[in-house]
């Protein structure tokens, strides 16, 4: 149901168009970040302002949303910013990756390929790659500018020398068309490969920070790495317990106060369609056919 | 051969182009001199000592020379190349590689949130360094000779004494092989023990790799020790320059007797 008060998706017409400016300029010159004059949303900046604000200034009536947090679409913040969409732009909402148009995320790429027809929606943190080493904003903007990268690898050595290997697991850098290094947002680096080449458009909204960024479709995405320490798009070395896929990111839930513990899809769409196609995991039930 | 023959001969020879060439460089604080009119050249694998009292425009020089300023007006030719006209990117390269810059406070000049091996191999992986092996191998030879324990590799510079901070710094600065290296006060906050055990090391690192620096002081017995020649400045002037030795035993300009005699009598 539509609540009239509002404008579409919220934000007034203006707004939109600044924001839809931002996202081509963006588009235009993968993995810069664009500036834009994010604005003040209905919830607090932790919970996705800028993926909001980007997803806002994309929907079409027509749409069909989807919204995860952590893989999955049942999430207070998920739920939420749904429920948003739904009450402001009258949207239709889906929980399935491949029926979805528009996928506002939060630290997950799904694991269904996504397709030149879907717009998928990063919300972001911190979109400065180099700020852990560099906090001032004009020393890293010139440093994009100049394609002055060293300090990435620095703390990448960093990593090595402490712990043996890169430990940095989510928010790993990554190159963009050889040319922009960019923060992919806090996603697991399993998901790294897929942000490359992928054929959906990827945008990314920093709220807090004020900044756009892009992938379209088909750009080439590097994950940054040392020649004697190569990039691993690691995950647990198990296979889920409900739908037995092996090659899907997991995540380790706790299921009674003995240690007991079971690993299953983080992406809870991919693991929900597999189990009506009949897989089954090492704790998984078939599922009943309510439709049969 | 007669001392006629000898300045025939040395006429004959090619000279070598001055490495770094400078030519009336002004710098201004609104009406405020920074520094004026200054000029010299400095030739590969020389020291040129820079003195003068406090606010005398030393820093000021050394940080136009760097291209940490803008100059107002002057020249500044490195190899050749007009370093005034280059683009950002290229002086920034220059800066990187050709160059090196040691800080009075080494927090200045260090990440103090990376590893001491991390501070060296940074200049490294600026100019494309991807082997973290050859990375590590070039960080320990660096703090070998900078005499930092090769067990302190992972430590932060934060956990150093100013003196290791200091050899850190300069073992950041030379690990890609600098020409020309300016330094503002290298040994300024230091014990006097930990001062000499520095230049000791400098004089060391200078001499094997043939480096051409521009060393700021206000301490004479640094430029005796260290310096070819002596640029003496005051009020943003170059007021007598030539080689040290000469400068120091027998100082022309009113000034520099001062500055001299006022060393002595400490
Ligand atoms: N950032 C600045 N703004 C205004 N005046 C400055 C600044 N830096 C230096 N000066 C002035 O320029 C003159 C030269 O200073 P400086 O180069 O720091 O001398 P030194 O390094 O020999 O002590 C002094 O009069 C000083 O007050
Ligand atoms: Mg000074």
């Amino acid at each position: 149901m539509t609540d009239t008060a509002y404008n579409f998706a919220y934000l007034d017409e203006q707004t939109k168009r600044m924001l839809r400016r931002a996202i081509l300029k963006a588009i235009a010159v993968p993995g810069y970040q664009v500036p834009f004059a994010s604005r003040e949303m209905p919830m607090p900046y932790g919970w996705g302002t800028g993926g909001v604000q980007v997803t806002a200034a994309c929907l079409c009536p027509d749409d069909r949303l989807k919204v995860i947090d952590q893989g999955a679409d049942d999430t207070t913040n998920a739920v939420s910013i749904r429920k948003f969409f739904q009450r402001t732009a009258g949207v239709a909402t889906t929980e399935r990756t491949a029926e979805a148009t528009v996928i506002q995320t939060r630290h997950r790429i799904p694991e269904a390929p996504l397709t030149e027809d879907q717009i998928l929606v990063y919300q972001v943190p911190i979109p400065e790659p180099l700020r852990f080493l560099e906090p001032r904003e004009t020393e890293t903007r010139k440093m994009h500018e100049l394609e002055e990268y060293g300090l990435m690898h620095v703390k990448l050595y960093e990593d090595i020398a402490r712990h043996g290997h890169i430990a940095t697991s989510y928010a790993y850098p990554v190159k963009v068309e050889g040319r922009y290094v960019m923060d992919p947002s806090p996603i697991p680096k399993f998901d790294n490969p897929k942000l490359s080449d992928c054929p959906a458009i990827q945008l990314f909204g920093a709220g807090r920070e004020q900044r756009i960024y892009a992938l379209p479709p088909y750009t080439q995405v590097v994950s940054l790495d040392f020649e004697d320490h190569p990039f691993v798009a690691s995950r647990a070395q198990h296979d889920c317990d409900l739908c037995g896929a092996d090659g899907s990111y997991l995540d380790e839930v706790i299921i009674d106060d003995l240690g007991g513990r079971m690993f299953v899809c983080s992406d809870t769409d991919f693991c929900t369609t597999r189990r009506e196609l009949g897989h089954i995991g090492r704790l998984g039930a078939p599922m009943t056919d309510e439709v049969a | 051969m007669g001392q006629m023959e000898q300045i025939a001969a040395l006429a004959a020879t090619p000279v070598a182009l001055p490495l770094l060439q400078v030519d009336g460089l002004c710098r201004n604080y609104g009406a405020r001199i920074g520094c004026a009119g200054v000029s010299f050249d400095i030739h590969a694998g020389e020291v040129l000592g820079i003195v003068g009292e406090s606010g005398s425009g030393k820093s000021t020089l050394l940080s136009c020379l760097a291209g940490h300023q803008r100059p107002d007006a002057g020249r500044i030719t490195y190899a050749g190349q007009d370093v005034l006209a280059m683009s950002e990117a290229d002086r920034r390269r220059l800066s990187r590689t050709e160059w090196a810059y040691v800080h009075q406070n080494p927090r200045d000049g260090l990440r103090m949130g990376v590893s001491a091996g991390g501070n060296v191999g940074e200049r490294l992986m600026a100019v494309g360094a991807r082997n973290y092996g050859q990375i590590r191998t070039r960080a320990h030879d660096w703090l070998g000779r900078v005499e930092i324990a090769a067990d302190r590799i992972d430590d932060r510079p934060s956990a150093f004494s100013g003196g290791m901070q200091q050899r850190l710094q300069i073992a950041r600065n030379l690990v890609t092989g600098p020409r020309l290296v300016f330094m503002d006060e290298p040994t300024g906050g230091l014990d006097v023990s930990v001062q000499a055990r520095l230049l000791d090391l400098l004089r060391g690192l200078v001499r094997d790799m043939g480096l051409s620096v521009i060393i700021v002081t206000h301490d004479l017995a640094v430029v005796r020790l260290l310096a070819d020649r002596l640029m003496v400045m005051k009020s943003g002037r170059v007021v007598e320059q030539g080689l040290t030795d000469q400068v120091l035993d027998d100082p022309q300009h009113a000034y520099t007797q001062l500055l001299v005699s006022s060393v002595l009598q400490v």
